[in-house]
């Protein structure tokens, strides 16, 4: 099963060929949602056959490498790029390989597993399209979880980069899908306005990946992931944080963290599933996977840790403050994906690599069911989308109640369900991993408060309280079809249950053990799991030597205030928004984070404005300059003409007797 | 039969090719002006000849023959813009064309 590893990737390829070409004009309507279906579930079971595989590897054959202390299978199906001889004589090449560790089998697990069930529920949320825009939707999404898988299982950074620069394509392509509609009215900004606002966001980050791709390539002659990080103690220091940090800038564009987030917020102008699907759950989690892959990377330069974990946790404060003023459900929910990848990018800032996977797991789940519910919502209410104009709707929606219910107590850190495991590792991390901080603590509790309030603020608007519906939206309010419930509900128990696969040592002692941990155990590098990970790993000696160096509580102690704080936040939610919203004090505070900072407009101001004069300038150079050149030159010979049209008379017998008068004169003077 | 001498031939030609040149240069009928073309063409066919018996060789008529073919194909071109310019002018009076001054 793990040699058709290279089918994963190709499923969806070929729905989207299907789709693409066909969907529109010959395929009925209900073909093209099930091929695209169909695609995704072939490529889960065939991961889920793979990743099986792992358990009991076979010998190394053919096109398969098989590690088995690392658990790492390696499949290389042809060389991309033969680059010639290196510095040291060898040949260098880049070859087209997947590689599936427990590492990728998560990531594999997550993005198929999770991807299906967005799929079908696409199937209902779509259905008022018309037939082409149906294909194109499902066409787009196919290509996407293709991009994904080989971004997931690329072996080496220019493949993975493929698959890299493919999803941002589709991001793209799906953000823009409503192309011809308004976005937002106050800024005047379009759904395709939008999609290139993420596109070219992300274009910054890319550019900082590609440089760091190159410098590794060039330092080390090879572009393979474990020979780099095989390699990476022959690097310098400094070779080795510059790119890291030109990858993190990369991660930076792609993760949505500061300063290049502001894409994430306008991408809610796709339809919700590709929110769901792309801008919760797999394509912005990208970033800390490349993280957690190049892990070995990061570990070997402190300053680049520094970099990260600083990132991350003022990522996930910022946009958590920013996500409790928003009115579009959807826009809550997009800044509180920034600020839960803040949490990932701050895990593996301070080491914690595997905490900051296992939370990417946790969130996939609880966010894409917490998009899918607010879909619902949108689609019962026909469209709307502030909440402002909600409310009331338990009743009315009792299966997207309860699921989004469970969502909202996942993602506020509610035990037991799944995101309280997850975040109680990183925040533990944070305090007393290498590089943590009391301050990183902080901002990440803080967080945490602040993300069960916002949280808890949206379900209160959302859902109870008196109705403040529009009439028009009253009078269809449904319950979403099953084909979208089921998702739901599945999702609800995911969030409700895989948070046990990691539980943390000091909680769950010697009968429930930390099986996440264990199981990436052979992809993350010695020193990487902190002393968390000492600490799990039975190391009581270093455990204790972190404890006490920099941590001034306990993990139970770190943990009650981190549950303090959610649940001081819920219970400020509540009481707040008990009777719907209410009047805010517009106070400076209050109006600066409603502008969300002014961060849009501060960049219009320091990046686009100065960049259009630039465009302006080269413009006017190009029309003035260049062009009053060509200009000239063709006003030069105009007048040229001119004058010498004056020499002519126009008749026919003139220019004879010039030919004559010029023949005898030149016989006369060949001839003399 | 006495020969004809060159010299009277070369007379002769001299004053075919000088009325071929005032037609060229005094008519105005754009057909007439070919015809003179045609005269002076044949001017230099006679010289050809002519020097081509006083020197026993046949170099001189072969060229003759090659020039009596490329006038056919001279003259068949400039009826043809002959035509061409009736067409666009409604007179083949070469007076009323005169685009260079315009």
């Amino acid at each position: 099963m793990i040699g058709s590893l290279w089918l994963v990737p190709l499923f969806p390829f070929a729905g989207f060929a299907v789709n693409g070409l066909l969907g529109p004009r010959v395929l009925p309507r209900q073909a093209v949602g099930w091929i695209a279906c169909a695609a995704v579930a072939l490529s889960f079971l065939f991961s889920l056959g793979a990743v099986s595989g792992l358990g009991q590897l076979p010998e190394s054959s053919g096109g398969l490498v098989v590690d088995h202390e690392a658990q790492r299978v390696t499949q290389t199906l042809f060389t991309w790029m033969p680059l010639g001889p290196g510095r040291d004589g060898r040949a260098v090449s880049v070859d087209w390989s997947y590689v599936l560790d427990p590492l990728s089998a998560v990531m594999l697990l997550v993005v198929t597993g999770v991807g299906l069930l967005i799929h079908l529920y696409s199937i209902g949320y779509m259905e008022h399209e018309d037939r082409s825009g149906y294909a194109r939707f499902f066409a787009y999404l196919n290509l996407f979880m293709g991009m994904m898988l080989v971004l997931v299982l690329g072996g080496s950074l220019p493949v993975l980069f493929v698959g890299w620069e493919g999803v941002g394509l589709c991001s793209y392509l799906l953000i823009g899908f409503w192309y011809d509609r308004m976005f937002d009215e106050k800024s005047g900004m379009s759904v395709a306005d939008a999609g290139r606002k993420a596109f070219l966001v992300n274009r910054i980050g890319d550019v900082g990946f590609i440089l760091g791709t190159l410098l590794l390539l060039s330092a080390l002659g090879t572009a393979q992931i474990q020979d780099i990080l095989k390699a990476v103690p022959n690097l310098s220091a400094g070779m080795a944080t510059a790119a890291a940090l030109l990858l993190f800038v990369g991660v930076c564009g792609k993760s949505a963290q500061i300063p290049l987030y502001v894409w994430l917020p306008d991408a809610m102008a796709g339809p919700t599933p590709v929110s769901a699907l792309i801008h919760a759950a797999t394509m912005v989690t990208a970033g800390v996977y490349v993280l957690a892959r190049m892990a070995g990377l990061y570990v070997a330069s402190p300053t680049a840790m520094t970099v990260v974990a600083v990132t991350g946790g003022l990522t996930a404060l910022v946009a958590a403050t920013l996500g409790t003023a928003q009115t579009d459900i959807k826009k809550v929910l997009a800044y509180s994906t920034v600020s839960q990848l803040g949490y990932m990018v701050l895990a593996a800032g301070v080491g914690a690599f595997t905490a900051g996977v296992f939370h990417l797991m946790t969130h996939a789940f609880f966010k894409a069911l917490l998009f899918l519910g607010a879909g619902s919502v949108i689609h019962a209410l026909s469209g709307e989308q502030d909440i402002m104009k909600m409310g009331g709707l338990r009743t009315r929606l009792p299966w997207t109640h309860a699921t989004f219910l469970i969502g909202t107590l996942a993602i506020a850190g509610v035990p037991p369900l799944a995101g309280f495991f997850s975040k109680d590792e990183i925040l533990w991390a944070a305090l007393s991993g290498s590089g943590g901080s009391l301050l990183l603590w902080l901002a990440g509790v803080v967080t945490a408060g602040l993300t069960a309030f916002y949280m808890t603020r949206l379900y209160m608007l959302t859902f109870a309280g008196p109705p403040r519906l529009t009439h028009e939206a009253e009078h269809h309010l449904h319950e979403s079809p099953p084909v979208m419930l089921l998702p739901l509900i599945l999702l609800a128990v995911g969030s409700v249950a895989v948070g046990f696969v990691g539980v943390p040592h000091f909680l769950g002692g010697a009968s429930v053990p930390n099986l996440f941990e264990h199981w990436l155990e052979p992809v993350m590098p010695a020193a990487a799991g902190g002393a968390a990970g000492a600490a799990a790993a039975g190391h009581a000696e270093e455990a204790a030597h972190a404890a006490a160096a920099g941590a001034p509580l306990s993990e139970w102690g770190a943990m009650f205030v981190a549950l303090l704080a959610s649940g001081a936040g819920i219970v400020a939610g509540f009481a707040m928004y008990r009777g719907g919203p209410r009047p805010e004090r517009a106070t400076p505070a209050v109006r600066w984070v409603r502008a969300k900072y002014y961060v849009d407009e501060l960049y219009d101001r320091a990046f686009v404005g100065p960049y259009r004069a630039l465009c302006r300038f080269a413009s006017a150079w190009d029309a003035r300059i260049v062009d009053g050149l060509v200009n000239a030159v063709a006003f030069v010979t105009d007048l040229a003409g001119e004058m010498l049209r004056l020499a002519q008379t126009g008749y026919v017998r003139n220019y004879a007797l010039g030919f004559f008068v010029g023949t005898i004169l030149i016989l006369y003077y060949v001839l003399r | 039969m006495m020969p004809v001498p060159p010299q009277s031939v070369v007379i002769v030609s001299l004053l075919l090719f000088g009325i071929g040149v005032l037609g060229v240069l005094t008519r105005r009928n754009a057909i007439i002006i070919l015809m003179s073309i045609e005269l002076m063409m044949n001017a230099a066919n006679l010289n050809l000849v002519a020097f081509s018996r006083q020197h026993a060789h046949l170099t001189g008529q072969v060229f003759g023959i090659f020039t009596i073919t490329v006038a056919a194909g001279e003259v068949a071109v400039g009826l043809a813009i002959v035509l061409a310019l009736y067409r666009r002018f409604n007179s083949i009076y070469v007076d009323d064309v005169r685009l260079m001054k315009e």
